[in-house]
């Protein structure tokens, strides 16, 4: 059998809300530090990426490339900070080092950087430049096939990001393929930079879109801890074709006036915004990284 | 040309410079591919539907479960590539050069050569010499786009010989790669058994008044310049530029400081590939005047190569009057 490599660390749905809860705050501490970086996306994915880095993925911190891990390709380089807070979380690397986002001379570039350039354990390849990532997970899904390997892989997508052609391409590539070790996650938030998705660049019938290229839709809502976690167990039953999750999700969840509003999609709250978003996002068992408002 | 001290390991043993055999270069690419998904399992080709004119549909027939399949989609094919690198694949991707490199600029700059994947590029059908297809199809930009990217080597072979040893070469190197060649049958005359060193230029022919750097079938063109030159008793070193990046810095130094003038050569646009390779090191290193052949800052147009070559100022007449500018310019 396939070991589970190190998961899960929290089988009770309560404590992923806690864990989901403490990167938001994390998120919001890391980008009062960098007075840079995006806020609404990554607040957003909190519950998907505990679900996934404390429960659902093969992996092993303590050696982040082993061959049995399950791959993560997160195509919406922007979401970093998400990823960034998950993974020190999770063990990766030391926690003290979120303190670095965006500073020079750090790892914590802005978007992911490649692991030969920067390092940063957990990350696989260089995202930012929308689109990209679907490609290069199907590309990992082809070679694992051809290895024989049975190691999973994950690519997240965003919804504004849907307008890059090159990721309908990728589609069609899973397709006729038949990657069925590759999930598509998509942040379906409805914001983008400049409006909501459907005042940009029309997307729905999205469910229908990725049914048409082939692949298997599950519609979930991606603050509902169980309901993400039974899908990822249901993606991995998919025989024959690649699957797709649509995760229905609110840009900047937990954080009131965030919540919903494309305007939080890049920029980071100020030092009175950060006191009220962390009120709303009660402090947690695991402990904050820094006190920020205390100067520590 | 017994005139001239030629290096005779670089070239074939019985060369006739008036009758050369023809091969494609594409089909070096072919062979290679070939041979080495013999040798090396690893080894994984992408199609984009060009199958056939890039000559990886031979890799196709005879190891279909490495040979992937993405349609016309440069960008995912570059992706794909990077994607299957990552999981310890070493992929060729391969399509004509203007698609490979202009389309998914992008894809290479940040999935392939920024990451430092382990992909081969490989662009057939490149510069003038795709001919009627006219000016759409001419890749004369892609040295230029590929050579700005921190971490690609970009080589252009010169015949099908040469194609073949950088494809097998490239393998054993775990960086990105861009390698450039032809559609059409071209002279196929360097030795296969003679040096060959990414980085490490191939001086042809020695000579003492100018020398001509060239890069792909403008060796050739050059070499038909040595002769003509020749006649007028002006003696020419002539470099087979085949890597353009990293380039052999030490060649071009010491070919300005022993000869005092340079004459690059390639079919491709003057700004942005060999000749402003050269120009960039000789600015740093050893100022000395230099000719460029090349396109002028233009597109090209249908026609036949020969044709588009004397038409766009890159046939060998041109290298000679070229040669005798830069000696006029020594001090």
């Amino acid at each position: 059998m396939f070991p589970n490599l190190k998961n899960p660390v929290f089988t009770d749905v309560d404590d992923l809300n806690e864990m989901a809860r403490q990167i938001r705050r994390d998120i919001i501490n890391m980008l009062l530090i960098s007075k840079s970086g995006h806020s609404g996306g990554p607040l957003g994915l909190a519950d998907i990426f505990a679900a996934l880095y404390f429960n659902k993925l093969n992996l092993l911190p303590e050696d982040p490339y082993n061959q049995e891990r399950d791959y993560v390709f997160l195509s919406i380089g922007h979401v970093a900070p998400v990823w960034y807070a998950t993974l020190s979380r999770r063990g990766f690397f030391p926690i003290d080092e979120l303190k670095t986002l965006r500073k020079v001379n750090g790892r914590l570039q802005g978007h992911p950087a490649p692991l030969k350039t920067h390092g940063v354990p957990g990350v696989e390849i260089a995202s930012g430049a929308l689109g990209q990532g679907l490609s290069i997970a199907v590309g990992a899904a082809l070679g694992l096939k051809l290895s024989g390997k049975p190691n999973h892989v994950y690519c997240i997508c965003g919804d504004g990001e849907l307008g890059e052609g090159q990721i309908w391409e990728a589609a069609m590539t899973a397709d006729h393929h038949k990657t069925d070790n590759l999930t598509v996650i998509v942040d379906r938030n409805h914001c983008q930079i400049d409006n909501r998705t459907e005042n940009v660049l029309k997307l729905e019938p999205l469910a229908d879109k990725w049914k048409a290229f082939g692949f298997e839709v599950f519609e979930i809502d991606g603050h509902n801890m169980k309901e993400v976690l039974d899908t990822i167990d249901a993606v991995k039953k998919v025989k024959g074709k690649p699957s797709c999750i649509i995760a229905y999700t609110k840009m900047g969840r937990g954080v009131s006036f965030m919540e919903d509003n494309y305007k939080w999609h890049g920029v980071p709250p100020n030092d009175e915004q950060g006191k009220i978003a962390l009120g709303e996002l009660p402090s947690t068992k695991f402990g904050d990284f820094v006190d920020y408002y205390n100067g520590k | 040309m017994n005139y001239i001290n030629k290096f005779e390991n670089y070239l074939i043993e019985d060369l006739d410079l008036n009758n050369p055999e023809l091969k494609e270069t594409r089909r070096g690419f072919g062979d290679a591919l070939v041979d080495l998904g013999k040798s090396n399992p690893d080894v994984v080709v992408l199609g984009g539907d060009v199958s056939g004119s890039v000559r990886t549909d031979m890799f196709r027939d005879a190891y279909p479960d490495r040979f992937f399949s993405v349609g016309i989609a440069e960008q995912d094919m570059m992706g794909t590539a990077a994607g299957l690198a990552l999981v310890g694949k070493i992929p060729f991707a391969s399509t004509y050069g203007e698609f490979a490199t202009g389309r998914p600029f992008d894809q290479i700059r940040q999935s392939i050569a920024y990451s430092e994947m382990n992909v081969k590029i490989c662009a057939s059908h490149c510069g003038f010499t795709v001919g009627p297809d006219g000016a759409t199809h001419q890749s004369l930009e892609d040295v230029g786009i590929m050579r700005i990217l921190p971490h690609m080597t970009v080589v252009t072979p010169v015949d099908y010989n040469q194609t073949y040893r950088a494809i097998i070469e490239c393998t054993k190197s775990e960086h990105p790669f861009y390698i450039r060649f032809y559609r059409d049958n071209s002279p196929n005359y360097t030795n296969p058994h003679a040096p060959f060193k990414f980085g490490k230029a191939d001086t042809l022919f020695e000579g003492s008044d100018c020398t001509i750097i060239a890069s792909g079938l403008m060796v050739w063109e050059s070499m038909m310049a040595l002769e003509a030159l020749a006649g007028e008793k002006i003696s020419c070193r002539l470099i087979n530029m085949h890597t353009i990046k990293p380039i052999d810095r030490e060649a071009i130094v010491k070919a300005a400081k022993d000869t005092g003038c340079i004459v690059t050569c390639e079919d491709h646009q003057k700004i942005g590939g060999l000749g402003g390779a050269v120009a960039e090191v000789l600015a740093q290193e050893y100022p000395a005047p230099v000719e460029f052949i090349g396109a002028s800052d233009t597109f090209g147009e249908s026609g036949k190569a020969a044709e588009l070559y004397e038409k766009y100022g890159i046939a060998s007449r041109f290298i000679v009057e070229a040669v005798k500018r830069a000696i006029k310019r020594k001090k």
